[in-house]
């Protein structure tokens, strides 16, 4: 009865959450609102006796969220919802894509026949996620891992601030004479070779002659 | 707490992150929009262990996974912003419409 209350209650605030992100002024509150959904499907997940990935979701969420916040602050309009906003396009078309999805799933959720096997009563879940997790599952845990790194180095090498081609907010553009020229390109290459890579390597050893 | 009672929450859920995901023309917001349809998926996922597997660790294991994609997706998110709000000084979808800058 309680553990009913408390399941539609939280189920209440996450769906609830959920919708004010999206009709909050600013991008601060509706971070914040995004966190208070996840961390009701957190505390669900408690519920469902699956309690390390209840805290594990309301902790990483809470990091992720206010570094959302700090990063909305810095480069979005608008932060603070001093002024009322709503920016959206295709509204009609994204509602009906919403409410068409939510029917498709709660329509598989009532409809489909699923097995009914609860976890016994007994067991300790965390502990058998953590014997999963270095056991059996050791390889899906390593691919996560090595996936999570990837990304941060992806993260890293495409917001640098210096470009593949030069400076980042300079546009990073490809250099022109890279651009396949049918008729000026060997005209072109050859006009560079005294200015090139060989121009600036002759007075170097001159003028580290004329230091020593 | 029936699975027909997570399943609904979840859809619900999943349905408001697709609503935001194309409705806005912040990259941040789609970015919330995306994460709230994997804060459903999760939520299913972890409704679909306790009910139906008996406990079995391996439905567990594909909420850590689920976990890893939203973390993977929120890192890429924010480097892509950053990167074309450098070279397009842009953070609404509206003002990159063409792919040649």
């Amino acid at each position: 009865m309680i553990l009913n209350v408390t399941f539609w209650a939280f189920s209440a605030l996450a769906v609830f959450s959920g919708w004010r992100v999206f009709r909050a002024d600013s991008m601060v509150r509706a971070a914040y609102w995004l966190l208070v959904s996840f961390a009701a499907v957190g505390v669900i997940l408690v519920l469902l006796k699956a309690e390390f990935l209840g805290l594990i979701l309301i902790l990483m969420m809470g990091g992720e969220m206010t570094i959302m916040a700090v990063f909305m602050v810095a480069f979005m309009m608008n932060p603070a919802g001093l002024n009322p906003m709503t920016m959206v396009h295709r509204n009609s078309v994204a509602i009906v894509a919403g409410v068409v999805s939510f029917l498709a799933i709660a329509a598989l959720g009532v409809f489909a026949r699923f097995p009914v096997a609860r976890a016994p009563v007994g067991i300790d879940p965390t502990r058998r996620l953590g014997v999963e997790l270095l056991g059996d599952s050791m390889l899906v845990f390593q691919t996560a891992g090595v996936t999570l790194l990837a990304a941060m180095i992806a993260a890293v090498a495409i917001s640098s601030a210096r470009g593949r081609f030069g400076a980042g907010d300079e546009g990073s553009v490809e250099p022109d004479q890279l651009v396949p020229d049918t008729g000026a390109a060997p005209e072109r290459v050859a006009g560079m070779q005294p200015g090139g890579p060989d121009g600036p390597r002759d007075p170097s050893p001159m003028a580290a002659g004329g230091h020593t | 707490m029936t699975l027909q009672a997570l399943v609904f929450v979840a859809a619900a859920i999943f349905g408001i992150g697709v609503y935001g995901a194309l409705s806005q023309q912040s990259f941040v917001m789609i970015m919330m929009g995306l994460e709230l349809m994997l804060n459903g998926t999760i939520l299913a996922g972890g409704a679909m262990w306790a009910l139906t597997t008996g406990g079995s660790p391996k439905g567990q294991m594909l909420v850590v996974v689920l976990m890893t994609v939203m973390a993977v997706e929120a890192a890429m998110g924010f480097a892509l912003v950053i990167g074309v709000y450098r070279v397009r000084k842009a953070d609404i979808t509206e003002k990159i419409k063409r792919l040649k800058g």
